[in-house]
């Protein structure tokens, strides 16, 4: 450990060293220290709740609706979830150890070498040490609490670096999860990207960073000095498939969650938010009056929808429609309020296909519709593009939803909704390819920042003579039978050349 | 050349060639019998590239090989089908599976020590999971490598599974590449150079380091026969070449002169009274590293350690078992990874320390304790960080294929072996499957105070609330 000193003198190095000083100390190994501590997020989430929701409406002008369905209620279910069953992920897991002797599918038999029998074989999971985790502004809360709930129940000590971006939340969470949570095992370190920097000048034993590919780059480019193994959750434009459907119920029922996936999550600015849709040329009409219709009943008032995070998103947005090209294809909304940081919902049909809006991730209330000829083309479509974390697809045609399945890469599918996998602890959640990798949610959370270590326990009983040298071909004769699991031969091994 | 070779795997495997089972079922079976029917050739670069002898070309390498393709030949078809699993109250109705898909294009860079194995078993677990493959075999196993190069086009399909050979100048070209995962077994310092490299692309590792695998030795235990798996653990692979060799052993000073006594016995038993003569003994690779070996024992205060060996032969590249009692701490020795036949004894006052003593250093691959002491036995297991540990024994961990294989910390990150090496090269995709009944208004906007309610009721999960809100409470005025 002769780095103790190097991490001191670099920025926040006390913090690190304390922090292994507790871990090694065996303090958040203890099952006991795990259940205070995720019965202290229960009760953090419990009692602060009308707080949470005031942070996430300064943050993000979140409707209180919104951030109990995304953030507070969902989360608060995944730490229950956690809390009842941690002891159970914690504990050793059996493996099959002993050759099976007899196999009913005799041509191949499974392959446990001989000379590792008899064996008591167990995989024990362990926490990882010290771990770090960044969060997003956008879900300040829940993309924070949940990858800590996952550390704390697998028995690490943590550093929580929330985004400055949503300074309130920030701000919440520094003043509040000392007073919850174990203070001298769990801090939060709040700051910008030089933090963020400093942070990762040190050695951890897991780093998990949310937010976009530039800076999961840099992230994982600084971990690689310390073979930090690190997770990335990346953006990505999530697609929206919208086959024909024929009964106006399933129109509107498609459209009911699309808009709630689109303008009822923090206005767009979401990772797993629909960033586009994809739909066919003669459908794509009746689709368009559809939002026009629902969004107005959905949002009588402006409060309903979140706004922009600050005015160098808003900017983003905004010339996001400068292209004379792009601008031209609005068919709703387009009305930019840069005092309020409020845009209301945007609808565009097919801008160019090369345009910033159509190659970068929105993260915004802007959504394009892109028309495709028949509706099994926009599986060619995704195919050619980067893999986004997910992909929705709204249609009773089970050989398209299974074409999809099969021919397209992301993280998750979801069909005939969006959004609700987030809250789901029995479904793994992270992206592949360019939206990231690694992943989490319930069980996933725990595994994330864990390490699976495989123990093998022997006796003294048995001993293969012919395991060691010298070598001569009789042994050798006797370890193929051995291999090629010869019963006889084993038996008489067995038998014959013990010590 | 790099840039061709992954532009014409990525036209493979988007065209689909790797994701029929049929396929990668073809390309398992195909390695198999190319283990068969090259035994003898592989067996014979082996010995080329290290003298290693034909029992542990056969026990370490070859067997395992085929065994683990046999493996993934039978665990497939199980492996690559959606697994269902519980779906939520919040999302009723709905059906949930984690549904596993090939990541891609991956490349995977092997180790010179254990050359056919270290390929051949990252390979079976990227075909068995639908990859198209690049493999670059180690250079400093020349004979091996072009092997390889040779062989595997002829069992294989050549248009999803290539070996790009060379050295330092290749290995960067293709670490320029964009790669769906990258897979490397070997040391530290390049594995933070593949990461790095994967860093510009977003692509996930896997990295299989070394460290210093230690073996406590307590009193209670059978100890001839602890020393008997203690040395080919240690000598018995490829003369302690070998990540998951014994880098050094703890004991207490008590028991140490019996241990000791017991090691000398067991090495003259095994390799003769002059083992540079004995083919069992696994030469050093080349005489980059025998220079680097003997260099470790140079300094007065390590060879004045030196209990038994020592011998070299520089000519044949052969260094013999040798052991070392209390070298000094701070020595190049006792810091860094061995990987090679030189066996120190550290002392302590009594068996707990050596906990302690391990886990002052970083989170090794193996660790390794002999005792019949169940409460030792127990500390051990709970209180030592590793990548996997072995009790009474040393490397067997390693064949067993339902075990995970790999380090943590400076060891490594990620596992493989059995199971784990599909999943290794997988993607567990999520897909949930709804239907548009189940419609609950109670999600949308205008968010109203009775909304709130029977929303927050449904997360909670009652039941009730999921009545109510598929019902289409709160009634709203149209």
């Amino acid at each position: 450990m002769g780095s103790l000193a190097e991490e001191r003198a670099l920025g926040y190095g006390g913090l690190v060293s304390d922090l292994r000083e507790v871990y090694e100390s065996g303090r958040t190994k203890d099952l006991e220290w795990r259940q205070s501590q995720l019965r202290g997020l229960l009760r953090l989430l419990r009692e602060k709740e009308e707080e949470i929701f005031d942070v996430l409406c300064e943050d993000l002008g979140k409707h209180r609706g919104e951030s109990f369905r995304d953030e507070v209620g969902s989360l608060a279910k995944s730490v229950e979830d956690k809390l009842q069953n941690f002891k159970k992920w914690a504990a050793p897991e059996k493996a099959s150890s002993l050759l099976r002797l007899i196999d009913s599918d005799c041509s191949q038999p499974a392959a446990t070498p001989l000379v590792a029998f008899p064996a008591t074989a167990f995989v024990m999971p362990e926490p990882l040490g010290v771990v770090l985790i960044f969060s997003c502004w956008n879900l300040p809360i829940g993309l924070t609490l949940e990858p800590l709930s996952g550390a704390l129940a697998a028995g690490n000590a943590v550093v929580v670096k929330p985004s400055e971006l949503a300074p309130s939340t920030a701000a919440f969470l520094a003043a509040n999860l000392p007073k919850y949570l174990d203070s001298k095992a769990v801090k939060v370190v709040e700051g910008g990207p030089d933090v963020g920097e400093k942070l990762m000048e040190h050695r951890w034993d897991k780093v998990l960073f949310t937010g976009s590919s530039r800076v999961g780059r840099l992230i994982m480019t600084k971990a690689a000095k310390h073979l930090t193994p690190v997770a990335l959750e990346l953006g990505s434009k999530c697609p929206c498939i919208v086959d024909w459907l024929d009964s106006n119920r399933d129109s509107q029922v498609a459209v009911n969650r699309i808009i709630a996936a689109k303008w009822g999550t923090c206005a767009g600015q979401a990772c797993i938010a629909i960033d586009y849709v994809l739909v066919e040329e003669e459908f794509a009409p009746i689709l368009i009056e559809l939002f026009k219709s629902t969004l107005k009943r959905f949002f009588t008032k402006p409060e309903f929808m979140a706004r922009i995070l600050n005015k160098k998103h808003f900017q983003r947005l905004n010339d996001l429609l400068d292209d004379p090209k792009v601008a031209s294809t609005v068919v709703h909304g387009g009305y930019f309020n840069a005092k309020t940081l409020s845009i209301e919902p945007t609808i565009l049909l097919n801008p160019p296909l090369d345009s910033d809006i159509m190659t970068e991730e929105i993260f915004g209330p802007l959504l394009p519709i892109i028309t495709v000829k028949k509706i099994e083309d926009s599986i060619k479509f995704l195919k050619s593009r980067p893999k986004p974390l997910a992909i929705y697809g709204f249609t009773r045609n089970e050989k398209l939803k299974r074409r999809i399945i099969e021919e397209t890469s992301s993280g998750s599918v979801t069909f005939n909704d969006a959004i609700v996998q987030y809250g789901m602890d029995s479904i793994p959640f992270g992206g592949v390819g360019a939206s990231g990798f690694g992943q989490y949610h319930g069980k996933y959370s725990f595994e994330m920042f864990s390490h699976k270590k495989a123990v093998l326990k022997r006796s003294f009983l048995i001993e293969f003579m012919f395991r060691y040298p010298p070598w001569d071909d009789s042994k050798i004769g006797l370890l193929r039978h051995a291999f090629r699991y010869d019963y006889i031969s084993l038996f008489l091994a067995l038998l014959g050349l013990r010590r | 050349m790099a840039e061709a070779v992954v532009r014409e795997l990525r036209a493979s495997f988007t065209a689909g060639r790797t994701r029929p089972v049929e396929w990668r079922a073809a390309q398992l079976t195909a390695l198999v019998r190319m283990i068969e029917e090259k035994e003898a050739d592989i067996s014979a670069a082996l010995q080329a590239d290290l003298a290693k002898p034909h029992m542990e070309s056969y026990l370490h390498e070859i067997s395992l090989a085929k065994a683990s393709c046999k493996f993934s030949l039978k665990g497939m078809k199980s492996w690559t089908k959606p697994e269902k699993v519980p779906s939520a109250i919040t999302t009723f109705p709905s059906t949930a599976q984690i549904v596993p898909e090939p990541l891609g294009v991956v490349l995977i860079i092997s180790a010179w020590n254990y050359p056919f194995l270290l390929s051949i078993d990252p390979v079976i677990g990227a075909i068995a999971a639908g990859n198209a493959v690049v493999l670059k075999p180690s250079e400093i196993a020349p004979a091996t490598s072009s092997l390889f190069a040779k062989l595997l086009p002829e069992y294989v399909d050549n248009s999803c599974i290539k070996v790009v050979e060379g050295g330092v100048d290749e290995t960067t070209d293709l670490l320029e590449q964009k790669w769906d995962k990258i897979f490397y077994t070997g040391n530290g310092t390049i594995g933070r150079i593949v990461m790095t490299a994967a860093a510009k692309h977003l692509t996930p590792v896997a990295l299989e380091l070394g460290g210093k695998c230690p073996v406590i030795v307590d009193s209670d235990v059978d100890l001839h026969v602890a020393v008997k798996r203690i040395a080919v653990g240690k000598w018995g692979c490829n003369n302690g070449q070998a990540c998951i060799a014994p880098d050094y052993i703890i004991t207490t000073k008590s028991f140490a002169p019996e241990l000791v006594d017991s090691l000398k016995r067991v090495i003259k038993r095994f390799y003769g009274e002059d083992p540079l003569q004995s083919a069992d003994l696994s030469r050093i690779v080349n005489s980059k590293h025998f220079n680097r070996l003997t260099s470790l024992v140079e300094d007065k205060k390590v060879a004045d350690k030196i209990v038994y060996g020592g011998q070299t032969d520089e000519k044949q590249l052969k260094i013999a078992p040798t052991l070392l009692l209390d070298v000094p701490l701070d020595t190049a020795l006792m810091t860094g990874e061995i990987f090679g036949p030189y066996l120190p004894i550290v002392t302590v006052e009594k068996i707990e320390d050596s906990i302690d003593f391990i886990n002052s250093k970083t989170k090794p691959l193996a660790a390794y304790l002999f005792t019949k002491n169940k409460k030792l036995q127990d500390n051990f297991v709970t209180n030592v960080p590793a990548g996997g540990m072995l009790v009474n024994d040393v490397a067997l961990h390693l064949t067993n294929p339902h075990l995970p294989f790999g380090g943590v910390g400076e060891s490594g990150m990620g596992s493989y072996h059995g199971k784990f090496s599909f999943d290794c090269f997988t993607h567990k995709k999520a897909v949930l499957i709804r239907g548009f009944g189940g419609e609950a208004t109670a999600r949308y906007p205008p968010y109203t105070q009775e909304k709130q309610k029977i929303l927050r009721g449904l997360i909670n999960g009652s039941f009730i609330a999921l009545i109510l809100a598929l019902l289409g409470f709160p009634r709203e005025k149209r």
